[in-house]
C-alpha cells in the first residue's frame, strides 16, 4: 500500500515541476550569493601601488590604441593627463569608452569592464595627473535643496538637457542625452569634467553643494510623475502639438465621418 | 451673358437659346464643350435594416436612450467628483485626480448628449432624401424699388449728399476717432526714455563686474577653466529694485573660455577679450531667444529657438539659421583684484532687428 503510494508520488505529473522549481531555486540563490560577493569586493583602494598597476595593463589593452601608451594622447585621442578619475569613471562607467568608432559624440552603449576595472583604470589615470575626483556619497545621494537645483538647472543645463532633463538635439548629429536614468555619480562627474561636447561646470562655477542641489532636483524629477498627465516624453510643444495633431484632429475626422456616413 | 439680377429660370432659357444658336452656326475649329448636364435625380432610397427589422429599431431606440442616461450619469459624476476628489491638501497629485475625474464625467456627459443624438438621426428618424429648391436671391423688382426709395428719401431729408460740410466733418470725426489708442499704446513704452535708446544700451558699463547667474557673486578670471561656461549677468542686477527683468533681458551674457590657440579674433577686438576669456551676448540677434547650447568642442553656439548657429571661435559669425548678425562681444578686462569687468557697454545694440536697426 505505501510502497504504491511512494511509487504514485514519483509519478505524479507535478513531479517533475516540482523538481525543477526545486533546483532552480537552488542554482538562483547560489547566483545571488555569489554575485553580492563580486560586488563587496568592488571597494578598490584609491592609493594602492597594486590598483594602479592593475589599471595600468587595462589602460594599455584597451584605451592606448587611442589615447597612447602613456596617456599622452594621439591623433585618434586626447591625453588623459590631468582629467582626473572623475572623467574615467564616467566616460567608462556609462560605457562611453571604450569608444566602438569615432562619430560626433561617444554613444552610451553597455558598460564593457566591471565595477572594479573601471576603479582601477580611474585610479591609474588620476595618478597620471591632479584631476577632478570620484564625488563622495553625500554630494550625490539626493539629499539637497530641490527649489535651489531647479533653479541653477534651468539657468546652466535646460537649454541643452531640457527642463524635465529629457535631453536635445545639438548640432552636426550631436545631442545632449536624457538624464532620466543617470545615476547621480556620474551627473556629479560630468558637471565637474564636461565630457564631450558638454561645457565644464568647475566648482567656482557651480560649487559642489549646488551640484547637488541639482542632482537632488533630477532626482526629484525621476520620482515624482508630471501632476499634467501624459508627459509624452516631456519633449515640449512640438511633440505634444504633434500628438494633438494626429490623435485629436484623427478623432474629429473619424466622428465627421462617422455623423456623415449613411446608416445601414 | 447671363446678368446676376436675373432669375435662374432666365439663366436656363438664356443657355438653352445659346447652344440653339451655336448649333445652327458652324463652330469653325473651335472646341465647344457641352458643359451642361442631365440631373441624375435622387439615387434610388435604400431602406436601412432598422426600417425593416423592428427588432434593430428597438435596439437602435435603447441604444441612444442609454447614451442619454450615460450623459446624466457623467454629470452627476462630475458633480460627485468635485466632492470626493478635492483640492484641499497642497499636493499637485489632489489637482492631477480632480481634474481627471471631472473632464471624465463631463467628457461622458457631453458625448452621451452628442452621440445619442447623431445616432438617433440616423438611424431612428426618417431619412427619405428631399431635395430643397434654391428661391432666387434677389427680392421683387417693387422691393427693390422700396429700398432704394428708403435710401433717397433718407438722403433727401438728411441732406447727406446736398450739406456737404456736416458730412465731410462727420467723417472726419470718425477718422479721428481711433488715434487716442494708437497714442495710448506709446504708454507700454518706458515714458521718460526714447525707446530707440533703451533698445540700444543695457546695464553693462566700464568697470561693471561680471557676475554668476542667479547668485551675483563676481567672477574671477581665474574661476574660468578652459571649456568653462559661465552666465553671466552684470553685478548690481539682483539689487535692481525694479526693471530687473528687463535690465536682465537685455544685458544676459554667456562668457566662455577657449584655447587661445584655437580663438581667431577680428584685429580690432584682440583686446577685448581676457586669455581665451570671450563673453557674448545671449540673446539671439535673430528674434531674442536665448542662445546658451555651447558645444565646448566645437566652439558652435546654437539657438534652440531657429537652429541658428554661431561659432564662438570665430567672433561668434553666423554658421547656420536664420540670424543675420552675429552676438554682440562683450569687451572684458580684469581688475586689480583679478575679478572679471567690462570694458565699455556693448558697442553695437543687443538682441533682434528693430525699426532703427536693421
Amino acid at each position: 500500500m505505501t510502497r504504491s503510494k511512494r511509487r504514485a508520488g514519483r509519478r505524479h505529473p507535478l513531479a517533475t515541476a516540482a523538481l525543477l522549481a526545486l533546483g532552480l531555486v537552488f542554482t538562483g540563490g547560489a547566483y545571488a550569493a555569489l554575485s553580492t560577493g563580486t560586488v563587496a569586493q568592488a571597494e578598490v583602494d584609491p592609493n594602492s601601488q597594486q590598483t594602479i598597476e592593475e589599471g595600468k595593463k587595462l589602460f594599455q589593452a584597451n584605451c592606448a590604441t587611442c589615447h597612447g601608451l602613456e596617456a599622452q594622447g594621439t591623433d585618434n585621442g586626447p591625453s588623459l593627463i590631468g582629467v582626473g578619475a572623475a572623467s574615467v569613471d564616467f566616460q567608462v562607467g556609462t560605457g562611453r569608452m571604450p569608444m566602438q568608432m569615432q562619430g560626433p559624440q561617444a554613444q552610451q552603449k553597455p558598460v564593457q569592464f566591471t565595477d572594479e576595472q573601471v576603479k582601477q583604470l580611474a585610479y591609474f589615470v588620476a595618478s597620471l595627473g591632479p584631476g577632478p575626483e570620484i564625488p563622495s556619497d553625500h554630494l550625490v545621494n539626493g539629499g539637497g535643496d530641490a527649489a535651489n537645483g531647479a533653479e541653477l538647472f534651468r539657468i546652466n543645463c535646460a537649454m541643452c538637457h531640457n527642463v524635465a532633463g529629457a535631453g536635445g538635439a545639438l548640432t552636426e548629429g550631436k545631442f545632449a542625452p536624457p538624464l532620466t536614468d543617470v545615476s547621480g555619480v556620474h551627473i556629479y562627474e560630468a558637471m565637474v569634467t564636461g565630457p564631450q561636447n558638454m561645457p565644464v561646470f568647475n566648482d567656482l562655477n557651480i560649487s559642489p553643494e549646488d551640484k547637488r542641489d541639482v542632482i537632488t532636483y533630477l532626482k526629484y524629477v525621476q520620482d515624482n510623475r508630471s501632476p499634467g498627465g501624459f508627459e509624452l516624453g516631456s519633449l515640449g510643444p512640438v511633440a505634444e502639438g504633434l500628438f494633438i495633431w494626429i490623435f485629436g484632429l484623427g478623432a474629429i475626422v473619424a466622428i465627421t465621418v462617422w455623423i456623415t456616413a449613411k446608416s445601414n | 451673358m447671363a446678368q446676376d439680377d436675373h432669375s435662374s429660370a432666365e439663366i436656363a432659357a438664356a443657355d438653352s437659346s445659346h447652344a440653339a444658336h451655336d448649333s445652327a452656326v458652324s463652330p469653325g475649329t473651335a472646341v465647344i464643350t457641352a458643359d451642361t448636364f442631365e440631373n441624375p435625380g435622387f439615387p434610388p432610397h435604400r431602406p436601412r435594416v432598422t426600417d425593416e427589422d423592428p427588432k434593430r429599431e428597438k435596439r437602435a431606440q435603447r441604444t441612444v436612450y442609454t447614451l442619454f442616461y450615460l450623459s446624466i450619469l457623467g454629470s452627476v459624476w462630475a458633480i460627485a467628483a468635485y466632492m470626493l476628489f478635492p483640492m484641499e491638501s497642497n499636493n499637485v497629485g489632489d489637482v492631477r485626480l480632480n481634474n481627471m475625474f471631472i473632464g471624465l464625467g463631463a467628457t461622458l456627459a457631453l458625448f452621451g448628449i452628442g452621440f445619442g443624438a447623431v445616432h438617433w438621426a440616423k438611424s431612428i428618424m426618417t431619412d427619405v432624401e428631399l431635395a430643397d429648391e434654391r428661391h432666387p436671391i434677389g427680392g421683387s423688382p417693387e422691393t427693390q424699388a422700396a429700398a432704394a426709395k428708403v435710401f433717397a428719401d433718407a438722403d433727401r431729408e438728411s441732406g447727406f449728399t446736398r450739406r456737404a460740410a456736416i458730412r465731410n466733418s462727420l467723417i472726419g470725426a470718425l477718422l479721428v476717432f481711433p488715434l487716442p489708442a494708437v497714442v495710448l499704446f506709446r504708454g507700454f513704452a518706458p515714458q521718460d526714455q526714447i525707446p530707440v535708446e533703451l533698445l540700444s544700451h543695457t546695464m553693462w558699463k566700464k568697470g561693471t563686474r561680471l557676475a554668476l547667474d542667479p547668485s551675483g557673486t563676481p567672477i574671477k578670471a581665474a574661476d574660468v577653466t578652459i571649456g568653462s561656461a559661465f552666465h553671466v549677468i552684470p553685478e548690481g542686477l539682483t539689487e535692481l529694485e525694479h526693471g530687473r527683468l528687463e535690465e536682465k533681458a537685455k544685458a544676459a551674457v554667456l562668457l566662455m573660455r577657449l584655447n587661445p590657440e584655437e580663438l581667431n579674433e577680428l584685429p580690432d577686438r584682440e583686446s577685448w577679450s581676457y586669455e581665451g576669456i570671450v563673453a557674448y551676448s545671449k540673446i539671439c540677434t535673430h528674434v531674442g531667444c536665448p542662445v546658451a547650447l555651447y558645444e565646448q568642442h566645437t566652439h558652435h553656439l546654437l539657438c534652440p529657438c531657429h537652429q541658428s548657429q554661431f561659432d564662438v571661435a570665430n567672433h561668434c559669425e553666423v554658421i547656420f539659421g536664420p540670424a543675420k548678425r552675429p552676438l554682440p562681444q562683450l569687451p572684458i578686462a580684469v581688475d586689480d583684484e583679478g575679478y572679471l569687468i567690462a570694458q565699455s557697454d556693448f558697442t553695437e545694440p543687443v538682441g533682434p532687428s528693430f525699426w532703427e536697426r536693421h
